[in-house]
């Protein structure tokens, strides 16, 4: 088998006494969409976080291209990074750029091409997002959806081979969201890129997953195809695919405070 | 022992502040080159101007008001004094001197601090929240070379300029006061001004300039990429970049200000 393009092995990470990853073992196949799934504070974003090398794990390695992203030198961290376009979830367009010149940014920044072809290499990649049109406007004057079309097009904009998605469908709409799902399986097809998508839409999730890894406070505990991830027996999948609430607090000291509250003294 | 505990937390705490503004300060000295025209990388002067613009220009309005009133307050509060004793003319000297190492490179920061400070902290700090500091270093854009070189340079240049412009405006209104008050002339008076000033009251005031640039510079960009949170954090960042840089600016003061003192009587 080819080697795996993202392999996370034992990774704990702690913020100060509070344990947020524990023990996760992860490898992202060449070619593959591997959606990250879990509720909220399972540590999903965190997990992204250290396969992209923006924080350093309390222990356990990241290997991105068989390159421990750590351990590694600030030039081989570089070269890596080049291989992979990151959209975060909030866009994270430059504010002070048009959309155009957001995706031009890093064409600009990285390599050595000269200003018309950046220039063309930019209008087609916002073409190819649907954003011709806009191209000139400011993030601020984008909608929603407009916004992370383009922060795709600037994550594609070096033709990375993979791409990570930070919670694409959040605050969209179902049909922009099912828009930008179609843009991603039309990107993977058509380049073969991998990509590795933060969500907790299942109806994406289910719509461009080839494997699914489901976070449950902190650890792994399935990483399986879309097909077995849905007719899982595991009462904590079932509880996130069934969407069954959490009991409510009901903790002795809430009651109590409850029946204070409306004036309820002993038993 | 709790109070040794705290005493000793903030010692370390101080100590690792320094420690970052120090490592900041040599990758944005390292990073400047990148900014200059035809020998940096492509378009980044282009952003060193906008700097310049919104440093510079845009603070020239406040700076002229502020020294000319400096100037005219000083003026009135020494005449008060040395009219007493017949020596109504060394107004001059004080203000000539007082501005040009002293009065005109302070107050500049002092405003540069308060506008572009807390503006550089605001701006990273929002880029930090927003997630676009990360896009930059995801991209394998270093942070510093990218948002503060330009900043740096722009700063660099353009403060001891307001500096010279505030000795200017200051020089000005001392000379309104002794207009006012003598039957002096125009002609007399910045004859008079060139006698008591020497260029090393100038160019000290100019490195005093250079200094605060770097230290509003500095603090305003570390305030902003320590910021963590959300909105609110960055509006603390934003506080404590003006009050760490206005205290800063004036402790390199005393410093400065004490260095070419003694260099000056050996």
């Amino acid at each position: 088998m080819v080697d795996p393009i993202i392999s996370v092995r034992d990774l704990h990470v702690d913020y100060g006494d509070q344990r947020v990853l524990e023990g996760i073992n992860l490898e992202v196949r060449r070619g593959e969409v591997m959606v990250l799934l879990g509720g909220s504070g399972a540590g999903k974003s965190t997990l992204l976080r250290q396969m992209i090398g923006l924080e350093r794990p309390t222990s356990g390695q990241v290997y991105v291209q068989g390159v421990d992203i750590n351990g590694c030198s600030e030039k081989e961290l570089k070269a890596i990074r080049r291989t992979m376009g990151v959209a975060f979830q909030e866009a994270a367009l430059f504010g002070s750029l048009s959309t155009i010149e957001n995706v031009e940014m890093p064409l600009r920044e990285l390599t050595t091409l000269a200003d018309p072809v950046i220039e063309i290499m930019s209008y087609l990649k916002l073409v190819r997002v649907g954003l011709g049109e806009a191209s000139h406007l400011l993030p601020e004057d984008l909608s929603g959806g407009m916004k992370k079309r383009a922060a795709v097009a600037r994550a594609t904009a070096l033709d990375p081979e993979l791409l990570i998605f930070d919670e694409p469908s959040a605050g969209l709409d179902p049909i922009v969201a099912a828009e930008l799902d179609e843009l991603m399986l039309f990107l993977k097809h058509l380049f073969e890129m991998t990509m590795v998508v933060v969500t907790h839409e299942m109806a994406s999730a289910f719509r461009i997953a080839d494997r699914v890894a489901f976070l449950y406070q902190g650890s792994l505990i399935a990483v399986e195809s879309k097909q077995d991830f849905q007719t899982s027996t595991d009462p904590r999948i079932r509880q996130f695919l069934d969407r069954i609430p959490d009991r409510l607090s009901e903790s002795e000291t809430v009651r109590r405070h409850l029946r204070e509250l409306v004036g309820i003294t002993g038993e | 022992m709790s109070v040794l505990e705290d005493i000793g937390a903030t010692v370390i705490q101080q100590l690792n502040y320094v420690g970052e503004l120090t490592t900041q300060f040599w990758s944005g000295l390292g990073a400047l080159t990148q900014v200059l025209p035809v020998l940096g990388k492509r378009g980044r002067w282009r952003a060193a101007l906008v700097q310049m613009a919104a440093i510079g220009t845009g603070a020239l309005p406040m700076i002229a008001t502020v020294s000319m009133s400096a100037g005219f307050i000083f003026a009135m509060q020494s005449g008060a004094e040395l009219r007493r004793f017949g020596a109504l003319q060394f107004v001059i000297n004080i203000i000539g001197i007082g501005f040009t190492r002293e009065l005109g490179p302070l107050l500049t920061a002092i405003v540069v601090s308060s506008r572009s400070g807390s503006a550089f902290s605001a701006e990273i700090g929002t880029m930090v929240v927003t997630n676009e500091v990360a896009v930059l270093r995801t991209m394998g854009l270093s942070p510093v070379d990218y948002v503060l070189a330009p900043k740096y340079l722009a700063a660099v240049i353009v403060v001891p300029c307001l500096a010279i412009m505030s000795d200017l405006f200051g020089v000005l209104a001392g000379g309104a006061y002794m207009l006012l008050s003598t039957k002096m002339t125009v002609a007399m008076y910045f004859r008079a001004v060139a006698d008591a000033v020497v260029l090393r009251d100038i160019s000290s005031g100019l490195v005093k300039s250079v200094v605060f640039a770097t230290i509003i510079v500095h603090v305003g960009c570390l305030e902003g990429f320590k910021t963590q949170g959300g909105p609110d954090a960055v509006g603390r960042s934003t506080t404590s970049a003006v009050v760490k840089a206005t205290l800063l600016v004036i402790l390199a003061d005393v410093l400065f200000t004490a260095i070419f003192y003694w260099a000056k009587l050996e």
